[in-house]
Protein backbone atom coordinates (compact mmCIF):
# COMPACT_ATOMS: atom_id res chain seq x y z
CA UNK A 1 0.00 0.00 0.00
CA UNK A 2 1.33 3.41 -0.53
CA UNK A 3 0.54 4.84 2.57
CA UNK A 4 2.16 8.91 1.46
CA UNK A 5 -0.85 8.80 -1.25
CA UNK A 6 -3.12 9.11 1.76
CA UNK A 7 -5.19 11.62 3.19
CA UNK A 8 -4.42 12.09 7.02
CA UNK A 9 -7.89 10.68 8.11
CA UNK A 10 -7.09 7.33 6.32
CA UNK A 11 -3.99 7.50 7.78
CA UNK A 12 -5.24 7.70 11.07
CA UNK A 13 -8.13 4.72 10.46
CA UNK A 14 -4.95 2.93 9.32
CA UNK A 15 -3.40 3.50 12.43
CA UNK A 16 -6.10 3.07 14.85
CA UNK A 17 -6.75 -0.66 13.82
CA UNK A 18 -3.26 -1.50 14.03
CA UNK A 19 -2.47 -2.28 10.10
CA UNK A 20 0.29 0.35 9.84
CA UNK A 21 2.59 1.34 12.87
CA UNK A 22 3.90 5.58 12.69
CA UNK A 23 6.95 4.13 11.65
CA UNK A 24 5.56 2.47 8.95
CA UNK A 25 4.03 5.71 7.42
CA UNK A 26 6.58 8.20 8.53
CA UNK A 27 9.53 6.06 6.51
CA UNK A 28 6.91 6.00 3.52
CA UNK A 29 6.95 9.56 3.68
CA UNK A 30 10.52 9.90 3.78
CA UNK A 31 10.98 7.48 1.28
CA UNK A 32 8.52 10.21 -1.10
CA UNK A 33 11.05 13.14 -0.16
CA UNK A 34 13.84 10.95 -0.92
CA UNK A 35 12.79 9.82 -4.57
CA UNK A 36 10.69 13.32 -5.21
CA UNK A 37 12.32 16.24 -3.51
CA UNK A 38 15.53 16.85 -5.47
CA UNK A 39 13.09 17.48 -8.49
CA UNK A 40 10.20 19.35 -6.61
CA UNK A 41 12.79 21.08 -3.46
CA UNK A 42 9.86 21.62 -1.45
CA UNK A 43 11.51 21.24 1.49
CA UNK A 44 14.76 23.24 2.92
CA UNK A 45 15.29 20.90 6.40
CA UNK A 46 14.07 16.97 6.50
CA UNK A 47 14.53 15.76 9.78
CA UNK A 48 14.33 12.34 9.27
CA UNK A 49 16.07 10.62 12.26
CA UNK A 50 13.99 12.78 14.62
CA UNK A 51 10.93 12.41 13.07
CA UNK A 52 11.52 8.49 12.79
CA UNK A 53 12.44 8.47 16.55
CA UNK A 54 9.09 10.34 17.15
CA UNK A 55 7.31 7.28 15.48
CA UNK A 56 9.12 5.15 17.33
CA UNK A 57 7.72 6.73 20.67
CA UNK A 58 4.60 6.78 19.16
CA UNK A 59 4.21 3.06 18.78
CA UNK A 60 5.51 2.16 22.18
CA UNK A 61 2.66 4.49 23.12
CA UNK A 62 0.32 2.29 20.81
CA UNK A 63 1.61 -0.98 22.38
CA UNK A 64 0.94 0.35 26.19
CA UNK A 65 -2.49 2.05 24.97
CA UNK A 66 -1.97 5.50 26.25
CA UNK A 67 -1.92 7.35 22.63
CA UNK A 68 -1.81 11.01 22.72
CA UNK A 69 -4.52 12.32 20.82
CA UNK A 70 -6.47 10.71 17.54
CA UNK A 71 -3.15 11.44 15.47
CA UNK A 72 -0.76 10.23 17.41
CA UNK A 73 1.97 8.94 15.05
CA UNK A 74 0.98 10.95 11.68
CA UNK A 75 3.43 13.50 10.63
CA UNK A 76 3.35 17.03 9.16
CA UNK A 77 5.57 19.69 7.46
CA UNK A 78 6.05 23.14 8.77
CA UNK A 79 6.89 26.09 6.96
CA UNK A 80 10.25 26.74 7.52
CA UNK A 81 9.16 30.72 9.54
CA UNK A 82 7.43 28.67 11.98
CA UNK A 83 10.03 27.61 15.08
CA UNK A 84 10.88 24.08 15.77
CA UNK A 85 13.20 23.72 18.40
CA UNK A 86 16.81 23.00 17.81
CA UNK A 87 16.28 22.86 14.17
CA UNK A 88 16.96 25.87 11.43
CA UNK A 89 14.21 28.86 11.00
CA UNK A 90 15.46 30.18 7.36
CA UNK A 91 12.43 31.90 6.73
CA UNK A 92 13.76 31.65 3.12
CA UNK A 93 16.41 33.90 3.97
CA UNK A 94 20.55 34.31 4.03
CA UNK A 95 19.74 36.96 6.92
CA UNK A 96 18.80 33.31 9.33
CA UNK A 97 20.01 30.58 6.71
CA UNK A 98 22.35 29.92 10.14
CA UNK A 99 19.57 30.41 12.51
CA UNK A 100 18.28 27.53 14.94
CA UNK A 101 14.70 27.88 16.78
CA UNK A 102 15.65 28.20 20.85
CA UNK A 103 12.06 26.88 21.28
CA UNK A 104 8.70 25.28 19.57
CA UNK A 105 6.29 27.48 18.43
CA UNK A 106 3.05 27.12 20.39
CA UNK A 107 1.50 25.25 17.12
CA UNK A 108 4.45 23.17 17.10
CA UNK A 109 4.20 22.45 20.86
CA UNK A 110 0.47 21.20 20.26
CA UNK A 111 1.51 18.90 17.60
CA UNK A 112 4.27 17.30 19.19
CA UNK A 113 1.99 17.41 22.18
CA UNK A 114 -0.36 14.99 20.04
CA UNK A 115 2.74 13.09 19.44
CA UNK A 116 2.49 14.17 15.42
CA UNK A 117 6.13 14.02 14.34
CA UNK A 118 7.82 16.86 12.73
CA UNK A 119 8.90 15.72 8.47
CA UNK A 120 10.97 18.88 8.10
CA UNK A 121 10.68 22.70 7.22
CA UNK A 122 9.49 23.56 3.77
CA UNK A 123 10.98 26.56 1.69
CA UNK A 124 8.85 29.96 0.88
CA UNK A 125 9.40 32.94 0.01
CA UNK A 126 11.95 34.82 1.86
CA UNK A 127 10.41 36.08 4.71
CA UNK A 128 7.03 35.11 3.37
CA UNK A 129 7.27 38.20 1.13
CA UNK A 130 5.89 36.27 -2.48
CA UNK A 131 3.50 35.04 -4.37
CA UNK A 132 5.40 32.08 -6.12
CA UNK A 133 8.84 31.18 -4.03
CA UNK A 134 10.45 32.56 -6.99
CA UNK A 135 11.36 34.87 -3.76
CA UNK A 136 13.12 32.04 -1.99
CA UNK A 137 16.98 33.21 -1.07
CA UNK A 138 18.23 29.43 -0.44
CA UNK A 139 16.23 27.03 -3.38
CA UNK A 140 13.51 27.19 -6.23
CA UNK A 141 10.11 24.83 -5.60
CA UNK A 142 8.58 23.74 -8.77
CA UNK A 143 4.75 22.93 -8.93
CA UNK A 144 4.22 18.87 -8.54
CA UNK A 145 1.44 19.58 -11.41
CA UNK A 146 3.41 20.91 -13.71
CA UNK A 147 7.45 21.23 -12.97
CA UNK A 148 7.77 24.66 -14.98
CA UNK A 149 5.05 26.33 -12.73
CA UNK A 150 5.23 27.99 -9.61
CA UNK A 151 4.06 26.37 -7.00
CA UNK A 152 2.45 29.71 -5.84
CA UNK A 153 3.87 31.55 -2.37
CA UNK A 154 4.85 32.26 -0.23
CA UNK A 155 3.90 28.97 1.21
CA UNK A 156 4.92 27.02 -1.55
CA UNK A 157 6.95 24.55 0.19
CA UNK A 158 4.06 23.19 2.14
CA UNK A 159 2.17 23.06 -0.82
CA UNK A 160 4.25 21.60 -2.71
CA UNK A 161 5.08 19.29 0.13
CA UNK A 162 1.66 17.72 0.30
CA UNK A 163 0.89 17.63 -3.48
CA UNK A 164 3.98 15.60 -4.33
CA UNK A 165 2.88 13.25 -0.99
CA UNK A 166 6.14 14.24 0.56
CA UNK A 167 3.41 14.76 3.53
CA UNK A 168 0.32 14.27 4.78
CA UNK A 169 -0.37 17.53 5.61
CA UNK A 170 1.33 21.07 6.17
CA UNK A 171 1.61 24.44 7.97
CA UNK A 172 1.78 27.35 6.10
CA UNK A 173 1.18 31.12 7.28
CA UNK A 174 -1.25 33.82 5.38
CA UNK A 175 -0.28 37.50 5.43
CA UNK A 176 -2.51 38.18 2.09
CA UNK A 177 -2.73 34.86 0.74
CA UNK A 178 0.48 32.73 1.36
CA UNK A 179 -1.48 29.05 2.27
CA UNK A 180 -4.48 29.64 -0.01
CA UNK A 181 -2.89 30.85 -3.41
CA UNK A 182 -0.02 28.03 -3.10
CA UNK A 183 -2.96 25.81 -2.31
CA UNK A 184 -4.90 27.03 -4.99
CA UNK A 185 -2.23 26.04 -7.75
CA UNK A 186 -1.35 22.70 -6.15
CA UNK A 187 -4.77 21.42 -5.89
CA UNK A 188 -4.97 21.51 -1.67
CA UNK A 189 -7.22 22.84 0.20
CA UNK A 190 -5.65 25.78 2.44
CA UNK A 191 -7.12 27.37 5.22
CA UNK A 192 -6.68 30.95 6.48
CA UNK A 193 -8.62 30.77 10.05
CA UNK A 194 -10.04 34.05 11.89
CA UNK A 195 -6.87 36.49 12.69
CA UNK A 196 -6.37 35.21 16.56
CA UNK A 197 -8.04 31.92 16.09
CA UNK A 198 -4.83 30.13 16.29
CA UNK A 199 -1.58 31.75 18.30
CA UNK A 200 1.66 33.20 16.45
CA UNK A 201 3.52 32.64 18.94
CA UNK A 202 6.92 31.39 17.47
CA UNK A 203 5.70 32.64 13.63
CA UNK A 204 8.47 34.79 12.50
CA UNK A 205 6.97 38.31 12.03
CA UNK A 206 6.22 39.96 8.99
CA UNK A 207 3.12 42.18 9.22
CA UNK A 208 1.83 41.28 12.95
CA UNK A 209 -1.96 42.57 12.09
CA UNK A 210 -2.50 40.53 9.47
CA UNK A 211 -0.28 37.41 9.77
CA UNK A 212 -2.11 33.94 10.78
CA UNK A 213 -1.05 30.51 10.64
CA UNK A 214 -2.87 28.40 8.74
CA UNK A 215 -3.43 24.56 6.91
CA UNK A 216 -3.19 22.84 3.53
CA UNK A 217 -4.27 19.55 3.13
CA UNK A 218 -5.78 17.00 1.33
CA UNK A 219 -9.76 17.17 2.18
CA UNK A 220 -11.76 19.62 4.48
CA UNK A 221 -11.77 17.04 7.19
CA UNK A 222 -8.10 16.76 7.33
CA UNK A 223 -8.39 20.80 7.43
CA UNK A 224 -11.14 20.71 10.28
CA UNK A 225 -9.23 18.36 12.29
CA UNK A 226 -5.80 20.11 12.39
CA UNK A 227 -7.55 23.19 12.81
CA UNK A 228 -9.48 21.55 15.78
CA UNK A 229 -5.83 20.82 17.45
CA UNK A 230 -4.36 24.07 16.93
CA UNK A 231 -7.14 26.30 16.97
CA UNK A 232 -7.31 28.23 21.11
CA UNK A 233 -5.92 30.98 23.47
CA UNK A 234 -2.28 30.83 23.95
CA UNK A 235 -1.38 33.45 27.29
CA UNK A 236 2.14 34.15 25.75
CA UNK A 237 0.34 35.18 22.04
CA UNK A 238 -1.78 38.78 23.74
CA UNK A 239 -3.61 38.69 20.02
CA UNK A 240 -4.62 35.55 21.00
CA UNK A 241 -8.26 35.23 21.10
CA UNK A 242 -10.04 34.07 24.41
CA UNK A 243 -12.82 32.20 22.61
CA UNK A 244 -14.61 28.88 23.03
CA UNK A 245 -13.53 26.53 20.48
CA UNK A 246 -16.61 24.41 18.95
CA UNK A 247 -16.52 21.31 17.03
CA UNK A 248 -15.35 21.43 13.30
CA UNK A 249 -15.62 17.96 12.41
CA UNK A 250 -19.34 18.03 13.24
CA UNK A 251 -20.17 20.25 11.11
CA UNK A 252 -18.83 19.09 7.45
CA UNK A 253 -21.94 17.16 6.87
CA UNK A 254 -24.42 19.84 7.61
CA UNK A 255 -24.97 20.21 3.81
CA UNK A 256 -26.00 23.52 1.88
CA UNK A 257 -29.44 23.84 3.15
CA UNK A 258 -30.85 26.83 4.59
CA UNK A 259 -27.29 28.66 4.08
CA UNK A 260 -27.00 31.94 3.12
CA UNK A 261 -24.35 32.13 0.01
CA UNK A 262 -23.20 36.10 -1.53
CA UNK A 263 -21.50 36.34 -4.64
CA UNK A 264 -19.73 39.65 -5.38
CA UNK A 265 -20.28 41.27 -8.49
CA UNK A 266 -18.19 43.87 -9.91
CA UNK A 267 -15.04 44.73 -11.68
CA UNK A 268 -13.49 43.05 -9.19
CA UNK A 269 -14.91 39.73 -11.06
CA UNK A 270 -13.56 40.51 -14.44
CA UNK A 271 -10.37 39.30 -15.60
CA UNK A 272 -11.37 35.89 -14.58
CA UNK A 273 -10.11 32.13 -16.36
CA UNK A 274 -12.94 31.13 -17.96
CA UNK A 275 -13.07 28.15 -16.21
CA UNK A 276 -12.52 29.69 -12.88
CA UNK A 277 -15.44 32.09 -13.46
CA UNK A 278 -17.38 28.85 -14.83
CA UNK A 279 -16.77 26.99 -12.29
CA UNK A 280 -17.54 29.82 -9.59
CA UNK A 281 -21.44 29.84 -11.54
CA UNK A 282 -21.53 26.06 -11.55
CA UNK A 283 -20.82 26.27 -7.81
CA UNK A 284 -23.45 28.62 -7.15
CA UNK A 285 -25.99 26.80 -9.30
CA UNK A 286 -25.01 23.04 -6.82
CA UNK A 287 -25.16 25.04 -3.37
CA UNK A 288 -28.85 26.32 -4.84
CA UNK A 289 -29.79 23.13 -5.79
CA UNK A 290 -28.50 21.88 -1.94
CA UNK A 291 -30.95 24.60 -0.78
CA UNK A 292 -28.40 27.09 0.09
CA UNK A 293 -29.91 30.50 -0.38
CA UNK A 294 -27.89 32.55 -3.07
CA UNK A 295 -27.52 36.59 -2.73
CA UNK A 296 -25.78 39.36 -5.35
CA UNK A 297 -24.25 41.87 -3.52
CA UNK A 298 -21.89 44.41 -4.46
CA UNK A 299 -18.54 46.09 -2.76
CA UNK A 300 -16.78 48.33 -4.86
CA UNK A 301 -14.28 49.53 -2.45
CA UNK A 302 -12.56 46.18 -2.82
CA UNK A 303 -11.15 47.43 -5.82
CA UNK A 304 -9.08 49.39 -2.87
CA UNK A 305 -8.12 46.09 -0.82
CA UNK A 306 -4.49 45.61 -2.88
CA UNK A 307 -3.76 49.46 -2.47
CA UNK A 308 -4.65 49.32 1.09
CA UNK A 309 -2.54 45.85 1.78
CA UNK A 310 0.76 46.41 0.34
CA UNK A 311 0.74 49.72 2.16
CA UNK A 312 -0.22 48.14 5.87
CA UNK A 313 1.54 44.94 4.93
CA UNK A 314 5.02 46.69 4.42
CA UNK A 315 4.92 49.59 7.04
CA UNK A 316 4.26 47.06 9.36
CA UNK A 317 7.15 44.71 7.77
CA UNK A 318 9.59 47.34 8.04
CA UNK A 319 8.83 47.69 11.24
CA UNK A 320 9.36 43.93 12.08
CA UNK A 321 12.12 43.47 9.99
CA UNK A 322 14.14 45.98 12.00
CA UNK A 323 15.24 43.41 14.45
CA UNK A 324 17.60 41.90 11.78
CA UNK A 325 20.85 44.19 12.74
CA UNK A 326 23.35 41.78 13.03
CA UNK A 327 23.61 41.86 16.99
CA UNK A 328 21.37 39.31 18.25
CA UNK A 329 21.18 36.34 15.96
CA UNK A 330 20.81 36.17 11.84
CA UNK A 331 23.82 36.92 9.96
CA UNK A 332 26.34 39.74 10.46
CA UNK A 333 28.55 41.43 8.42
CA UNK A 334 31.38 43.79 10.13
CA UNK A 335 31.68 46.99 9.52
CA UNK A 336 34.10 49.79 11.10
CA UNK A 337 31.39 51.09 13.78
CA UNK A 338 27.85 49.63 14.83
CA UNK A 339 26.02 51.94 12.15
CA UNK A 340 28.01 50.20 8.86
CA UNK A 341 27.66 46.49 10.63
CA UNK A 342 23.44 47.28 10.27
CA UNK A 343 23.99 48.58 6.76
CA UNK A 344 26.09 45.69 5.79
CA UNK A 345 24.43 43.02 7.24
CA UNK A 346 21.19 44.10 6.23
CA UNK A 347 22.26 45.08 2.77
CA UNK A 348 23.62 41.59 2.05
CA UNK A 349 21.47 39.46 4.06
CA UNK A 350 18.02 40.63 2.57
CA UNK A 351 16.97 39.87 -1.06
CA UNK A 352 15.54 42.49 -3.63
CA UNK A 353 11.43 42.04 -2.85
CA UNK A 354 12.19 42.14 1.37
CA UNK A 355 14.03 45.60 0.48
CA UNK A 356 11.50 46.36 -1.60
CA UNK A 357 8.83 46.47 0.85
CA UNK A 358 11.23 47.85 3.93
CA UNK A 359 11.72 50.96 1.17
CA UNK A 360 8.52 50.77 0.90
CA UNK A 361 6.83 50.63 4.19
CA UNK A 362 9.63 53.27 5.32
CA UNK A 363 8.54 55.20 2.82
CA UNK A 364 5.03 55.10 4.01
CA UNK A 365 5.36 55.55 7.51
CA UNK A 366 7.96 58.79 7.31
CA UNK A 367 7.28 62.24 8.01
CA UNK A 368 5.43 64.01 5.42
CA UNK A 369 4.21 61.10 4.53
CA UNK A 370 2.48 58.81 6.87
CA UNK A 371 -0.97 60.95 6.64
CA UNK A 372 -1.63 60.32 2.65
CA UNK A 373 -0.61 56.86 3.31
CA UNK A 374 -0.15 54.58 6.11
CA UNK A 375 -2.91 55.93 7.72
CA UNK A 376 -5.27 56.53 4.82
CA UNK A 377 -4.33 53.09 4.23
CA UNK A 378 -5.97 52.29 8.01
CA UNK A 379 -8.96 54.32 7.38
CA UNK A 380 -9.47 52.35 3.95
CA UNK A 381 -8.88 49.04 6.31
CA UNK A 382 -11.51 49.94 8.71
CA UNK A 383 -13.99 50.93 5.61
CA UNK A 384 -13.24 47.18 4.36
CA UNK A 385 -13.59 45.29 7.58
CA UNK A 386 -17.20 47.43 8.27
CA UNK A 387 -18.08 46.64 4.93
CA UNK A 388 -17.85 42.78 5.47
CA UNK A 389 -19.39 43.06 9.06
CA UNK A 390 -22.41 44.33 7.44
CA UNK A 391 -22.59 41.95 4.33
CA UNK A 392 -22.09 39.08 6.85
CA UNK A 393 -25.44 39.85 8.47
CA UNK A 394 -26.99 39.12 5.33
CA UNK A 395 -25.30 36.13 4.27
CA UNK A 396 -23.22 33.02 6.26
CA UNK A 397 -20.46 33.20 3.45
CA UNK A 398 -19.26 34.64 0.47
CA UNK A 399 -18.43 32.25 -2.40
CA UNK A 400 -15.42 33.62 -5.08
CA UNK A 401 -12.13 33.04 -6.91
CA UNK A 402 -9.14 32.71 -4.78
CA UNK A 403 -6.76 33.18 -7.77
CA UNK A 404 -7.97 34.91 -11.24
CA UNK A 405 -6.10 32.21 -12.75
CA UNK A 406 -4.11 28.85 -12.24
CA UNK A 407 -0.24 28.56 -11.61
CA UNK A 408 2.25 30.69 -14.16
CA UNK A 409 5.24 29.91 -14.79
CA UNK A 410 8.74 30.92 -13.65
CA UNK A 411 9.94 34.36 -13.95
CA UNK A 412 6.51 35.20 -15.46
CA UNK A 413 5.80 38.13 -13.54
CA UNK A 414 8.81 40.06 -13.15
CA UNK A 415 6.87 43.27 -12.33
CA UNK A 416 6.37 43.70 -8.81
CA UNK A 417 2.94 45.25 -8.87
CA UNK A 418 2.14 42.22 -11.41
CA UNK A 419 3.09 40.14 -8.44
CA UNK A 420 1.01 42.09 -6.32
CA UNK A 421 -1.82 41.73 -8.64
CA UNK A 422 -1.89 38.00 -8.15
CA UNK A 423 -3.19 38.49 -4.70
CA UNK A 424 -6.35 40.69 -4.97
CA UNK A 425 -9.13 38.17 -3.83
CA UNK A 426 -6.92 36.63 -1.07
CA UNK A 427 -5.99 39.95 0.69
CA UNK A 428 -9.35 41.07 1.77
CA UNK A 429 -9.72 38.58 4.32
CA UNK A 430 -6.58 39.36 5.99
CA UNK A 431 -7.78 43.06 5.95
CA UNK A 432 -10.91 42.37 8.07
CA UNK A 433 -9.00 39.43 10.31
CA UNK A 434 -11.95 36.67 8.70
CA UNK A 435 -11.61 33.12 7.81
CA UNK A 436 -11.30 31.81 4.18
CA UNK A 437 -10.72 28.19 2.45
CA UNK A 438 -9.61 27.31 -0.55
CA UNK A 439 -11.03 24.30 -2.09
CA UNK A 440 -9.90 22.63 -5.50
CA UNK A 441 -12.71 21.92 -7.85
CA UNK A 442 -11.13 20.94 -11.05
CA UNK A 443 -8.09 21.20 -13.64
CA UNK A 444 -7.92 23.75 -16.53
CA UNK A 445 -7.38 23.25 -20.37
CA UNK A 446 -3.77 22.51 -19.47
CA UNK A 447 -4.13 20.19 -16.68
CA UNK A 448 -3.46 22.90 -13.94
CA UNK A 449 -5.85 22.61 -10.57
CA UNK A 450 -8.08 25.47 -10.19
CA UNK A 451 -10.59 26.53 -7.46
CA UNK A 452 -12.91 28.26 -5.34
CA UNK A 453 -12.64 30.50 -1.96
CA UNK A 454 -15.19 30.75 1.07
CA UNK A 455 -15.28 33.75 3.19
CA UNK A 456 -16.76 33.69 6.59
CA UNK A 457 -17.65 35.89 9.17
CA UNK A 458 -15.39 36.58 12.24
CA UNK A 459 -14.51 32.99 14.29
CA UNK A 460 -17.22 31.31 12.19
CA UNK A 461 -15.01 28.97 10.50
CA UNK A 462 -17.68 26.10 10.80
CA UNK A 463 -19.72 28.16 8.28
CA UNK A 464 -16.41 28.39 5.99
CA UNK A 465 -15.81 24.62 7.06
CA UNK A 466 -19.61 22.90 6.54
CA UNK A 467 -19.54 25.24 2.93
CA UNK A 468 -16.31 23.70 1.87
CA UNK A 469 -17.21 20.24 2.55
CA UNK A 470 -20.59 20.63 0.13
CA UNK A 471 -18.28 22.48 -2.72
CA UNK A 472 -16.10 18.93 -2.39
CA UNK A 473 -19.04 17.14 -3.11
CA UNK A 474 -19.13 19.93 -6.16
CA UNK A 475 -15.72 19.30 -6.99
CA UNK A 476 -15.95 15.27 -7.13
CA UNK A 477 -19.31 15.32 -9.08
CA UNK A 478 -17.26 17.03 -12.12
CA UNK A 479 -14.49 14.58 -11.42
CA UNK A 480 -11.80 16.22 -9.36
CA UNK A 481 -9.77 13.40 -7.80
CA UNK A 482 -6.85 14.69 -6.26
CA UNK B 1 6.86 61.67 -8.26
CA UNK B 2 9.83 60.07 -5.68
CA UNK B 3 12.99 61.76 -6.22
CA UNK B 4 15.99 59.30 -6.35
CA UNK B 5 17.08 61.32 -3.33
CA UNK B 6 14.26 60.65 -1.65
CA UNK B 7 14.83 57.02 -2.07
CA UNK B 8 18.18 57.54 -0.57
CA UNK B 9 16.80 59.04 2.32
CA UNK B 10 14.60 56.30 2.79
CA UNK B 11 17.28 53.83 2.75
CA UNK B 12 18.99 55.32 5.02
CA UNK B 13 15.97 55.10 7.60
CA UNK B 14 15.98 51.57 6.61
CA UNK B 15 19.70 51.07 7.40
CA UNK B 16 20.45 49.78 3.72
CA UNK B 17 23.08 50.95 1.57
CA UNK B 18 21.98 50.67 -2.27
CA UNK B 19 24.29 50.55 -5.06
CA UNK B 20 23.37 52.92 -7.99
CA UNK B 21 22.31 50.34 -9.87
CA UNK B 22 19.71 48.85 -7.17
CA UNK B 23 18.76 52.89 -6.15
CA UNK B 24 18.06 53.68 -10.12
CA UNK B 25 15.89 50.61 -10.08
CA UNK B 26 14.45 50.69 -6.72
CA UNK B 27 13.57 54.48 -7.73
CA UNK B 28 11.53 53.40 -11.08
CA UNK B 29 9.71 50.49 -9.03
CA UNK B 30 8.88 52.62 -5.86
CA UNK B 31 7.32 55.19 -8.20
CA UNK B 32 5.36 53.14 -9.95
CA UNK B 33 3.75 50.58 -6.60
CA UNK B 34 3.53 54.76 -5.06
CA UNK B 35 1.63 55.72 -8.57
CA UNK B 36 -0.92 52.40 -7.83
CA UNK B 37 -1.47 52.84 -4.64
CA UNK B 38 -2.32 56.73 -4.70
CA UNK B 39 -5.48 55.85 -5.81
CA UNK B 40 -6.77 55.14 -2.70
CA UNK B 41 -6.71 59.41 -1.96
CA UNK B 42 -10.16 58.83 -4.49
CA UNK B 43 -11.62 57.24 -1.03
CA UNK B 44 -13.44 59.55 1.36
CA UNK B 45 -12.44 58.46 4.55
CA UNK B 46 -13.04 61.95 6.55
CA UNK B 47 -15.07 60.37 9.45
CA UNK B 48 -13.19 57.12 9.29
CA UNK B 49 -11.35 55.46 12.33
CA UNK B 50 -8.17 53.84 10.98
CA UNK B 51 -7.58 50.59 11.84
CA UNK B 52 -5.10 48.64 13.80
CA UNK B 53 -5.74 45.28 14.37
CA UNK B 54 -8.54 43.57 12.09
CA UNK B 55 -10.10 41.95 15.72
CA UNK B 56 -10.85 44.38 18.82
CA UNK B 57 -7.98 43.62 21.47
CA UNK B 58 -7.76 44.18 25.11
CA UNK B 59 -5.12 45.19 27.30
CA UNK B 60 -3.91 41.82 28.76
CA UNK B 61 -2.78 41.60 32.42
CA UNK B 62 -0.96 38.78 33.82
CA UNK B 63 0.18 37.86 37.58
CA UNK B 64 4.05 39.02 37.86
CA UNK B 65 5.52 35.72 38.31
CA UNK B 66 8.38 33.44 37.74
CA UNK B 67 8.56 31.24 35.59
CA UNK B 68 10.57 28.67 33.65
CA UNK B 69 12.24 30.23 30.49
CA UNK B 70 14.95 30.18 28.00
CA UNK B 71 18.22 30.05 30.25
CA UNK B 72 20.90 32.42 29.15
CA UNK B 73 22.79 30.65 27.55
CA UNK B 74 20.13 29.07 24.95
CA UNK B 75 18.96 32.78 24.69
CA UNK B 76 21.94 34.25 23.50
CA UNK B 77 22.92 31.01 21.67
CA UNK B 78 22.08 32.57 18.17
CA UNK B 79 24.45 35.36 18.63
CA UNK B 80 27.41 35.96 15.64
CA UNK B 81 29.12 36.96 18.26
CA UNK B 82 29.26 35.86 22.07
CA UNK B 83 31.50 36.31 24.55
CA UNK B 84 30.58 34.93 28.50
CA UNK B 85 26.61 35.14 27.32
CA UNK B 86 27.00 38.90 26.25
CA UNK B 87 26.72 40.06 22.31
CA UNK B 88 29.87 41.78 20.83
CA UNK B 89 29.62 45.01 19.01
CA UNK B 90 31.94 47.27 17.49
CA UNK B 91 32.86 49.97 19.16
CA UNK B 92 30.33 52.53 19.59
CA UNK B 93 32.88 54.96 21.09
CA UNK B 94 35.99 56.46 20.58
CA UNK B 95 38.72 56.06 23.24
CA UNK B 96 40.09 58.47 25.66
Amino acid sequence: MKLHTLEAWSLRDLIRDGSVTSTDIVESFLDQIRARDAEIGAYITVCGEQALEAAKHSDERRREGRTLSDWDGIPAAIKDNISVKGVANTCGSHMLAQYHAPYDAHVVSLLKQAGMPILGKTNMDEFAMGSSTEFSALKTTRNPWDRQKVPGGSSGGSAAAVASHQAPWALGSDTGGSVREPAAFCGLVGIKPTYGRVSRRGLVAFASSLDQIGMLTHSVRDGAALLQLLAGHDELDSTSVRREVPSYESVLGAGASGLRVGLLGGASQQGLQPEIHEALEQAACFLADQGAEIQEHAFPLLDKAIETYYLVATAEASSNLARYDGVRYGLRVEGSDTGEMFRRTRSEGFGPEVKRRIMLGTYALSAGYYEAYYRKAQQVRTMIRDGFLELFEKVDVLLGPTTAASAFGFGEKPDPLQMYLTDIYTVPANLAGLPAIHVPVGLDHGGLPIGLQITASPFAETNALRSAAVLETFARNRGWNR
Amino acid sequence: MISREEVERTAALAHLTLTDQELEKMTGELASILDAVSSLQEVDTSAVVPTNHAVPLENVMRRDEQKPGLSRDEAVANGPDVVQSFFRVPRIMEEE
